[in-house]
């Protein structure tokens, strides 16, 4: 009960409370640029919530067995070359950046590969948007946030396991998605509009942008308050 | 701009004319996220240039070395050991302001603006015009974090760089210190822009 209440609250704070796009500011270039029509943000979306995912499952795979002080696969690796006790102790985690940008780019790019061999509906619909991913913000924010939850924490016992990992990157990819549609759909009516010339393109855009993120503020408190209520304190 | 600047030209083009923040749209997590006060601008400008600079450098040393496919690959992992050591240095000089900056430091290897001036300049130019494009696209990112920065701290806290500004009966415009402030701040400092650059190009036209 407690495990299914602390996925449920991460997915609604990495989707709502703490939108990725409108609280934390990443992923706001295609939050621009690819916010013009909502059948595309569609497709970006849901683009990045698929490659967010899988980039969080590998890089909680690769913290947990190889980075991480302690780490199973190093330990067991390094056993061959060094007293036990020694080879417990390595902390690699100072790679961790060079690591996930790899493993990011180099599972785009099978992702890729995979999708447009074997699901071309699915490729047509999203699969142009999968290159520019690779540079986006939103999926190495969320493999850092992973980080920060496996080896930021003091009790070892609450760092995260695979099952909220993977709440924060499917989550956090709806929350992506649900900013950039909204964005689409207010675009769409923009161009109807009126608009002084200095502030066309970009310049509007911030500004819904900062009115949208007001609006998002109103979750603020909510999983708290959902804690409270379930666990009756 | 013409076919070849000398250093200084790229240094000043950096700055106003091709200012990454304003006029390219690049970067902007950082802009955006880390603006809510000076000092935290400053520091991330510091960072973003530091990095800028190494990388625009040892790319233009192995421009000769790099294949075509492997090109942005090479580009990203450069940037992201030097992300690391940039990292490292702060968390043990500047604990605290690593913690308040915590992941946009290691966001900068995504950061849209070195990738962009390593695949232009750094890989198709000797270093110094590299590592001249390098201080100069630092300067103007610099320029453009602290110009949002001060306006936010401002109105927000009433302080700059963490001294009072304001008198203290300021009633603190919390707003522009959280998120949406950042999005207005530039959202208004970017139509502003918009606007002085369409003015000034009108005047031009009339004379010319």
């Amino acid at each position: 009960m407690d495990y299914l209440l602390d996925i449920f609250l991460i997915s609604i704070s990495a989707a709502l409370i703490n939108n990725f796009v409108l609280y934390y500011f990443v992923g706001i270039c295609p939050f621009i640029s690819v916010s013009r029509q909502v059948d595309m943000a569609v497709g970006m979306g849901s683009a990045v919530t698929f490659v967010m995912t899988i980039a969080v499952l590998i890089s909680w795979s690769i913290t947990t067995l190889v980075l991480m002080p302690g780490a199973p696969l190093t330990t067991w690796v390094a056993g061959f070359f060094m007293a036990p006790d020694g080879a417990g102790g390595i902390d690699l985690t100072i790679l961790s950046y060079i690591v996930y940008i790899f493993a990011i780019a180099s599972s785009v790019q099978l992702v890729e590969m995979y999708v447009r061999k074997f699901y071309p509906p699915l490729y047509k619909s999203f699969g142009v948007f999968l290159p520019l991913i690779t540079t986006n913000c939103a999926i190495l924010f969320a493999c850092l946030t992973v980080m920060s939850h496996i080896i930021g924490v003091e009790n070892p016992a609450d760092a995260w396991d695979l099952g909220r990992a993977l709440a924060l990157g499917i989550f956090g990819g709806c929350g992506f998605t649900i900013a950039i549609v909204i964005m689409a759909g207010i675009r769409e009516e923009l161009e109807l509009c009126d608009i002084p010339e200095p502030f066309k393109g970009a310049a509007i855009t911030l500004i819904v942008g900062g009115i949208l993120a007001m609006a998002f503020m109103g979750f603020t408190g909510v999983d708290s308050g959902i804690r409270n209520a379930l666990m009756g304190n | 701009m013409n076919d070849n600047p000398t250093p200084l030209e790229r240094f000043i083009q950096g700055v106003l004319p091709e200012n990454p923040v304003y006029r390219q749209l690049l970067g902007l997590c950082p802009t955006l996220a880390v603006t809510n006060n000076v000092k935290s601008a400053l520091t991330m400008a510091t960072a973003v240039g530091a990095v800028l600079l190494s990388a625009n450098i040892i790319i233009s040393l192995i421009r000769n070395l790099l294949r075509p496919h492997l090109r942005i690959v090479v580009f990203t992992l450069t940037i992201a050991a030097f992300v690391t050591i940039v990292d490292r240095v702060l968390a043990a000089y500047m604990y605290s302001m690593s913690k308040t900056l915590g992941p946009y430091i290691p966001l900068i290897i995504v950061n849209c603006i070195i990738i962009c001036r390593c695949e232009v300049v750094a890989a198709r130019q000797p270093v110094t015009a590299a590592a001249a494009d390098a201080v100069g696209q630092a300067a103007g990112f610099g320029l453009a974090l602290i110009s949002i920065a001060v306006i936010r701290e401002l109105l927000g806290a009433g302080t700059l760089a963490g001294l009072q500004v304001m008198p203290a009966a300021w009633p603190r415009w919390v707003i522009m210190v959280l998120p949406p402030g950042a999005f207005l701040t530039f959202g208004l400092l970017l139509a502003l822009v918009n606007w002085i650059t369409a003015l000034r190009r009108n005047k031009q036209g009339q004379e010319g």
